[in-house]
């Protein structure tokens, strides 16, 4: 079980560019129809986008949880935070350095919520953004 | 906000989505680059203890985020915030809403705080969040 040694772990940076045909398939699938995003020259992206592209270019996949040895399937989204600082437009070059926040275990035990902060900044040593994520880990039960 | 300054209560933002498919959680695991097999591969989401494969919050997030810049630029938005509150099944017909809260200065400018849901079709709630915006 993830305990609070965890707290303070940095992980990998993740570089992660903004490229048009990426976002016109996030756009796609979500239906999203808006004509803000197809303004290619300048398109801002979605406000949720900055989760995707830290997952899409991460050279580790899931490695905060490897890292802490925690298994996919026993793992649920818990909440989710976005503070927007600055612009984050197509053609930028993002980078994201994910880091333990807090661990905290919940009824007796039986789940552990773990909160990563990822800061984002652009290619022009901008932060743009604070990402915080929490995860709701289910242990198993010491039956 | 185009339409001048909402008032506290006024509801900003409505909007509802189709009926979420096995066929959009797999564009969605490509498109968003989380591939947790539990969303698209049932016999993992089984072994997982779950009956079916299920949405991925940060689709359903993806919805209430589309929901808000329906009626507020991405350029205004200056947090976005939400709890994970149930699972979101297959089929779900989800509607996002967002009330008006409180008016605020912040920063050097005037924001709203917009309390956001997001129900389905039974009105359980998914998601329960919240954004500050620039007014």
């Amino acid at each position: 079980m993830v305990d609070q040694s965890a707290v303070g772990r940095e992980f990998t940076p993740v570089t992660a560019h903004v490229e048009p045909g990426r976002l016109r398939f996030f756009l796609d699938t979500l239906g999203e129809a808006n004509p803000v995003y197809r303004d290619v020259a300048a398109a801002p992206v979605p406000p949720t986008y900055l989760f995707c592209l830290e997952m899409m270019d991460a050279t580790v996949p899931f490695e905060f949880l490897t890292a802490l040895g925690i298994d996919l399937a026993r793992v649920l989204h818990g909440e989710q935070r976005f503070d927007y600082h600055a612009p984050v437009v197509v053609g930028d070059t993002l980078t994201f350095q994910p880091r333990v926040a807090s661990v905290t275990e919940k009824k007796g035990g039986a789940m552990t919520l773990i909160v990563v902060d990822t800061p984002v900044t652009n290619q022009n040593g901008v932060h743009v953004a604070d990402v915080s994520r929490t995860i709701v880990v289910r242990n198993a039960r010491p039956s | 906000m185009s339409a001048g300054v909402p008032s506290v209560g006024d509801v900003i933002v409505h909007k509802e989505f189709p009926p979420i498919t096995r066929h959009r959680l797999a564009l969605y695991c490509g498109a968003s680059g989380d591939h947790n097999p539990i969303h698209v591969d049932i016999d993992f989401a089984k072994a997982a203890g779950f009956p079916d494969v299920f949405a991925h919050g940060m689709l359903v997030m993806g919805y209430l985020g589309q929901a808000l810049t329906d009626a507020v630029a991405p350029s205004r938005i200056r947090s976005f915030s939400t709890r994970f509150a149930a699972i979101t099944q297959l089929g779900a017909q989800l509607t996002c809403e967002g009330t008006v809260t409180e008016l605020i200065e912040q920063g050097g400018e005037q924001r709203a705080k917009l309390a956001l849901t997001t129900k389905d079709q039974n009105g359980e709630i998914k998601l329960a969040g919240e954004a500050i915006i620039a007014l």
